[in-house]
């Protein structure tokens, strides 16, 4: 079945549709096809999308449940647990996304504009954290390429800029001085190019729930995973290199680049390795982190470079 | 007039305190077993160094809590204390030996020079074990009361190097409120040590 992005279902209504669901699954009117059906994803708005074979990993799938309640998003707090928790204030409708700078073709586009900008696919990614810890996650979206083919760059747009939402009022780690809002991610225009970034919507067959970046957010699959900017509001086409967040914070710790690179430590942690969340547990060693993150391909992009001055 | 329990009470206190000091230690076991957390390894690791950092404060507090209140009596708890710092330290070493490093001691070695604030935590655990190994009546005597006295002073270089530790740790995130909280809490625990001590030389 194939639904439309404009054909999704407000929220309100959606949510009353769960809460008669629910009331019917109580009444044992529905059989078990439903509740196998639901454990895929959340129960949030489906997101009709085919999957992209040259971009689905072999792994096993973290559980929705794991990938939508462990993950960092700052601007909810500090804990991995605290987006899920914090998360339901995000007002995600109306949305809009402001491209501007080296463009020929500034835009500001809403999110229904940006659901139907190019048709979306279903790739399954590993995601790799700075932290140590990795998952594998089915995601929404298309090639970035494609809005950057609509916006046209000039010669001078040598870098992209990707700000987020910083509200303090839907945002309440915002008020924290943990970074300087709002969060700012990068990327050099070569590598935003490449087919591996991905503009992204959903997840596990549905939107993104607020906590992992809603509504729009970046998948960067070779980076670790802060350089993946979530709750997109402005996309930048600049001349000069970003100044984004974490590099900012800790230039010394994390690069502008932070390209998933096992022979270059953290300050204070080896990243030669990491845990699968959900696998790797107390009897076996941590898998083996490979470079970019298994994404080979991405390899040209970086041709001359020292990884280990640029990481 | 200060509360001094009976010898009877003095063994219920003691016994309490047994009890209660065990409990973040069930807790995570139920975590554990019940497969409640994302990250168990981290989790662990974690907390077992945050319970090793408040009993390292609570021993420390004893004598200044001895000190202001008048109740003697708690001298008698203060080697539990320190005993259960240490047995969260060992099982906060013991997470990092075997979660980090699946039991390979060399590599575990080299990650410990390697990282400054694994070679100040590192420090302060091999700083302790002593402290617990002489930590029995028997040992109080073999040394004698004025060595087994200075021996036990290293804790006032221990609990600072977990600050160390812990804040190093937190640096890359700039997340200080907790380390800020234990630094302010060692640093009044030991400033009134050496105010107190000041005072007596000075009369």
């Amino acid at each position: 079945m194939l639904i439309l992005p404009s054909e999704i279902t407000p929220r309100e209504i959606f949510e009353s549709r769960r809460k008669f669901i629910k009331l019917a699954a109580a009444g044992a009117i529905l059989g078990p096809e439903l509740a196998l059906a639901q454990s895929q994803g959340g129960g949030l708005a489906k997101l009709a999308a085919k999957r992209n074979p040259a971009f689905a990993v072999m792994e096993k799938q973290t559980a929705y449940k794991d990938a939508t309640t462990y993950n960092n998003f700052y601007e909810f707090g500090t804990d991995k647990s605290d987006p899920a928790e914090n998360a339901h204030t995000l007002r995600t409708r109306p949305w809009t996304v402001q491209i501007e700078g080296e463009v020929k073709k500034p835009m500001t586009l809403d999110i229904d504009s940006l659901l139907k900008l190019a048709p979306l696919e279903e790739r399954i990614y590993r995601h790799r954290c700075v932290e140590g810890w990795s998952m594998v996650v089915p995601w929404i979206g298309y090639s970035f390429s494609e809005l950057i083919k609509k916006v046209e760059p000039t010669g001078n747009a040598k870098y992209v800029e990707f700000v987020t939402l910083a509200d303090h009022q839907q945002m309440p780690g915002v008020r924290s001085r943990v970074l300087d809002w709002p969060y700012v991610e990068g990327l050099r225009i070569d590598e935003a190019n490449h087919p591996l970034a991905l503009l992204t919507v959903g997840m596990y067959g549905e939107v993104l729930p607020n906590q992992n970046g809603a509504p729009v957010r970046m998948v960067l699959p070779w980076k670790y995973g802060f350089k993946s900017a979530k709750s997109i509001v402005k996309i930048r086409f600049v001349r000069d290199m970003p100044r984004t967040s974490w590099n900012k914070s800790a230039p010394n710790e994390y690069g502008f680049f932070s390209n998933v690179n096992p022979d270059v430590d953290h300050p204070r942690w080896s990243q030669a390795s990491e845990r699968r969340i959900g696998e790797d547990g107390f009897f076996t060693k941590k898998r083996k982190t490979l470079m970019f993150n298994g994404y080979p391909e991405v390899a040209s992009l970086y041709t001359g470079m020292d990884l280990k001055k640029y990481y | 007039m200060a509360f001094t329990p009976t010898p009877r009470q003095l063994t219920a206190i003691k016994s309490i305190a047994f009890i209660l000091a065990l409990v973040p230690f069930f807790a995570l076991a139920y975590l554990v077993a019940a497969d409640k957390l994302v990250e168990p390894l981290q989790y662990i690791t974690r907390n077992t160094g945050s319970w090793t950092l408040y009993f390292l404060c609570i021993t420390l507090a004893v004598t200044p809590l001895r000190r202001l209140s008048g109740w003697n009596w708690l001298l008698k708890l203060r080697r539990m204390m320190g005993l259960y710092a240490f047995f969260y330290a060992l099982l906060h070493f013991t997470t990092f030996l075997w979660f980090d490093h699946f039991f390979d001691v060399q590599e575990m070695l080299k990650d410990v020079a390697k990282r400054p604030f694994i070679t100040v935590g590192f420090t302060a655990f091999v700083l302790l074990v002593p402290l617990a190994a002489t930590s029995t009546n028997a040992m109080v005597r073999r040394l004698g009361g004025k060595r087994w006295q200075a021996l036990h002073k290293l804790v006032y270089v221990i609990a600072p190097l977990g600050i160390l530790h812990f804040w190093w740790m937190r640096a890359g995130k700039h997340d200080f409120n907790k380390p800020i909280l234990f630094g302010v809490i060692v640093l009044a625990l030991l400033g009134m040590r050496a105010w107190w001590a000041r005072r007596k030389v000075l009369t």
